[in-house]
């Protein structure tokens, strides 16, 4: 097998879209409950930023290799 | 009217592919793609237009300090401060608080009624389809007609729901009032809510029994599981994705309710049902607040953006069922 290839594999093995994308939506589901709990504020000031990180990323990993 | 001439092959005979199928082309006038573009230009304009348009100046507004009560005063960029604004507001996250109550209790009592009505519908009984267009009524109503009548009903002189709470209480009918007391007005938005949208569940919930062949249960009865372990060990499993659509569909739906709550309660009494929705509204046009209200627009926008990718991946999932 050329180094190339073995690279290729390599990448493709960690462009997987299955674990990124659960990876995606455990961040928007994080960052919807951080947006919602009444414990504590500093949690809720961070929450929009997770959120938007999650459905950017979901967006980008969905575009992803089976 | 497109006219398609069929050139004879005399005429394009010593001529090279490229300028034969050009001439084709030519001859043929517009081109099926050209067609197609044609008919979808329209609705692409329209949706530019009412769609993307405004999500576009929205996005721009938000970084602005734009007072629509002080519209003569230049607009200055203040960058991410509406956000920062809005994310260290105490009275925003108890809004956010507010529309979490709502839509958790709203969206349980939902598929706990649902699910029990879709239960009963999928048992063929006499007068069934008359059950079934009954229960759906609700659904088909506006939020607006939903909300005024609600309001009618619940009027604690002469609406009929105090009277009938009477009856079975003996509390007199006009010593409380449904939309006005801070104990009940939540439970009084959740209630009218599941009134209305129980049904919606329920077809969803049908749809997903429907779905369950009848060999597993026959299968059942010939390992003689009785009646309880047949729910447990195949309707409710096999129902779940289904139940995960109908609850991630009404909680974005909640996420975002405004005609009906503002019609039943406006928010009231003080805050106590007042949805984050509801605050946007005040923000946007009564304090004229364009930039804050952009920015809090954005927030619940990419909140239930970021909902609805889960929302259509749990589809996709029942869709490969």
């Amino acid at each position: 097998m050329s180094g190339s290839a073995v690279e290729k594999s390599g990448m493709s093995r960690w462009l997987l879209r299955g674990p990124w994308e659960a990876g995606a939506m455990t961040l928007i589901g994080g960052g919807i409950v951080m947006l919602v709990q009444p414990w504590s504020i500093d949690l809720y000031s961070y929450s929009f930023g997770t959120i938007l990180a999650g459905t950017v990323g979901y967006v980008i990993v969905s575009h992803f290799p089976e | 009217m497109t006219t398609i001439f069929q050139p004879d092959h005399a005429t394009i005979a010593g001529v090279s592919e490229p300028a034969k199928s050009r001439a084709t082309r030519r001859v043929r006038g517009l081109s099926d793609r050209t067609i197609a573009w044609l008919f979808v230009a329209p609705t692409i304009g329209l949706l530019l237009a009412i769609n993307i348009f405004p999500l576009i100046w929205m996005i721009r507004l938000s970084f602005t300090s734009l007072n629509l009560s002080m519209s003569y005063l230049p607009l200055r960029f203040v960058g991410l401060d509406n956000f920062t604004d809005i994310l260290g507001d105490e009275d925003i996250w108890f809004r956010l608080q507010t529309t979490a109550q709502f839509v958790i209790w709203s969206v349980t009592l939902q598929v706990i009624i649902g699910f029990g009505l879709a239960l009963l519908i999928n048992r063929q009984f006499r007068g069934h389809s008359f059950w079934t267009t009954i229960i759906l009524l609700p659904m088909m109503l506006s939020p607006a007609v939903v909300g005024n009548f609600w309001t009618l009903l619940l009027q604690p002189q002469i609406g009929p729901f105090n009277y009938l709470i009477s009856l079975f209480t003996g509390v007199p009918p006009s010593s409380f009032s449904m939309t006005g007391q801070v104990s009940l007005a939540p439970w009084t938005i959740v209630l009218v809510d599941t009134w209305m949208w129980a049904p919606y569940v329920m077809l969803i919930c049908l749809a997903g029994l429907r779905s369950i062949p009848d060999y597993i249960y026959e299968a059942a009865e010939v390992d003689r599981a009785s009646a309880w372990r047949q729910f447990w060990s195949i309707t409710l499993p096999m129902t779940v994705p289904f139940l995960m659509l109908a609850v991630l569909f009404r909680a974005i739906e909640n996420f975002k309710m405004f005609d009906m709550v503002n019609l039943l309660t406006s928010g009231g009494p003080g805050s106590t049902t007042e949805l984050v929705s509801i605050t946007l509204k005040r923000a946007a046009f009564e304090k004229w607040r364009t930039g804050y209200s952009s920015a809090l627009a954005i927030i619940l926008f990419v909140t239930v953006f970021g909902a609805a990718n889960i929302y259509v991946k749990a589809l996709n999932k029942v869709k490969q069922r």
